[in-house]
């Protein structure tokens, strides 16, 4: 199949170097300690984040940093046709994972000791590239909540279709099986903090692709601090005094 | 950005906005780009040596938040000051807390911090008023003080090796009844010399504690139980003994008018619209909410409504504007 037209343009009109529109939203749960939502084009994930609080299972205690989890889960009508899924299937349980190793490597956990704190991220809709835009969402909501983080962590996919690397893959082109590169990164610290591909690539190609995916990251960066500087100042003049 | 959750008509929202302009040039004056985000860096003068506070961190010789919030510099010292984060406890600060677990010679108290804070038996007033060694017989007795789920207020007494500890030795302290408790960001509640407001024409007391959990109940005389004459004692013991006597009393006691059940509505709601807009939350402003809905002949439940909030935040920004002129 063709993913890219003689003319440089991707099935949903895109530049092969160009992302999908994203778009942010700080305070969606109101009960939460911190919470956002965030879309990529047509995927749109909402995160909400409990703590630092008291560790429910006191046998999971840490007396030197806190305790991280993350539930990663996918409404039943987030997808194309509306299907049941177990809970603790193997896919969801892989992305909580690689959620929770990702967002617990830049929280300054050593700063709230004997405590967790739970992040729950679902995604309201699934069009590709829902492992970045829940990273992206969970930086946020946590940002929101107050605590300490090293520095914000972004992610985003790249892939390489017909010879073409491609930034921020949607539904269609990820299910190409084509290889998929997901970049976590701290773009302060320049630094990858998560990298997984599906498939295969020659190393040379790989790093152009990889390097498309970081760019990625730092312009979806360049956004959230945007959002969470406004958010900030709008919190400190409405407080006042 | 933070929306405020409201579903306004065309006119509303432009107020609303209007109203929230105003407030913004008001205060943008007064630390103007102040506000930081996580990993921005912070700009100091190194001649002078620097102190780094709360929510920074060094990376390579640069100062760099680690949290959203506003930069404070106190002479060397520099730190961030955190917006809707969970409360950090100050000793001295007066909070109000609810019970979630009963433990030996103590009890735990969730008050909205990052662990559960400790009250030990040991360090509050025992209900007859007494100073004495606490027996075994008072740690059986200790459901008979505060019990899973009540609501109580106490003092912060510091951070000791096995966590926060609080301390309720003073008849201000002790079980919140016959009331609501309402949960706000810490943020918005400043510490103040004054946290137990009486507010008499509406016999109602106000706890504003700094955790952000407000209480909001019928005013109950402190009274201090040690100048109680002993003699009283047993006798009381006698009518509680008495069942039928004994539940009528209870219903003397734990009967509030209700006048006073619709002040406490009126005023919790003052103090809901408040944390709704994210103003700050101070006896005055509640009052002045409170007056305001009642000279408009408003219904309690219409106080949640969008027209009052609207309402309420022009009432702030005039309020401010007139602070800032005086």
């Amino acid at each position: 199949m063709e993913y890219v037209s003689p003319e440089g343009l991707r099935l949903d009109g895109r530049r092969p170097m160009e992302m999908r529109q994203i778009r942010a939203e700080i305070g969606a749960v109101a009960k939460a300690d911190g919470s956002a939502v965030f879309e990529m084009g047509n995927t749109k994930v909402i995160a909400a984040v409990y703590g630092p609080r008291e560790v429910q299972n006191r046998s999971q205690q840490m007396n030197d940093k806190a305790l991280v989890r993350c539930e990663y889960s996918m409404a039943n009508f987030s997808t194309g046709d509306r299907m049941r899924k177990p809970k603790g299937d193997r896919r969801s349980t892989e992305i909580s994972l690689v959620i929770r190793q990702t967002m617990e490597a830049c929280i300054l956990t050593h700063l709230m000791p004997r405590s967790q704190i739970d992040i729950f991220v679902q995604v309201l809709q699934a069009d590709g590239g829902t492992r970045s835009a829940c990273i992206n969402a969970a930086t946020l909501a946590l940002a929101d909540a107050g605590i300490p983080l090293r520095d914000l962590v972004t992610s985003c996919s790249s892939g390489y279709l017909n010879s073409t690397p491609l930034l921020d893959l949607n539904y269609v082109e990820d299910s190409a099986g084509g290889p998929d590169v997901t970049v976590g990164f701290l773009p302060k610290l320049d630094k990858v903090t998560l990298l997984q591909m599906d498939s295969k690539l020659p190393i040379d190609i790989f790093e152009n692709v990889m390097q498309l995916a970081i760019e990625g990251c730092k312009a979806v960066a360049n956004y959230i601090r945007e959002i969470l500087l406004e958010n900030t100042k709008q919190l400190e003049y409405r407080r006042g005094l | 950005m933070r929306e405020i959750q409201l579903s306004l008509n065309k006119t509303q929202k432009i107020r609303l906005q209007r109203a929230l302009e105003k407030l913004e040039s008001l205060s943008s004056k007064v630390n103007a780009n102040a506000s930081v985000t996580i990993a921005d860096s912070i700009p100091v003068s190194y001649e002078d040596g620097v102190l780094k506070g709360h929510g920074t961190l060094d990376l390579n010789g640069e100062v760099v938040a680690t949290v959203c919030g506003v930069v404070e510099r106190v002479n060397k010292l520099v730190y961030v000051r955190t917006l809707r984060a969970r409360y950090k406890p100050e000793v001295g600060d007066i909070v109000v807390g609810r019970v979630s677990e009963v433990a030996p010679k103590r009890w735990r108290l969730d008050i909205n911090y990052s662990q559960n804070a400790v009250l030990m038996l040991s360090s509050m007033n025992l209900p007859d008023g007494i100073q004495r060694r606490r027996t075994a017989l008072d740690e059986l007795n200790m459901r008979s003080i505060f019990e899973e789920d009540d609501v109580i207020c106490a003092e912060v007494r510091g951070l000791q090796h096995d966590g926060l500890h609080l301390q309720a030795r003073s008849q201000k302290y002790g079980k919140l009844e016959r009331g609501q408790l309402l949960t706000v960001p810490p943020y918005l509640v400043k510490r103040r010399k004054q946290h137990f407001h009486h507010l008499e024409q509406y016999g109602v007391d106000l706890i504003l504690g700094c955790n952000g959990f407000i209480w909001v109940g019928e005013h109950v005389e402190a009274k201090d139980d040690m100048v109680e004459d002993q003699v009283n004692k047993p006798k009381l013991q006698n009518i509680k003994s008495n069942s039928y006597s004994g539940t009528l009393e209870e219903q003397e006691r734990t009967y509030t008018p209700i006048e006073t059940r619709q002040n406490i509505c009126r005023i919790a709601n003052a103090v809901r619209v408040s944390a709704i807009l994210g103003f700050n939350i101070t006896a005055e402003v509640i009052m002045e909410t409170v007056n305001l809905s009642s000279s408009l002949n408003l219904d309690i439940h219409e106080m949640l409504g969008s027209e009052f909030c609207v309402l309420v935040a022009e009432g702030e920004a005039e309020r401010r504007s007139i602070n800032k002129k005086g």
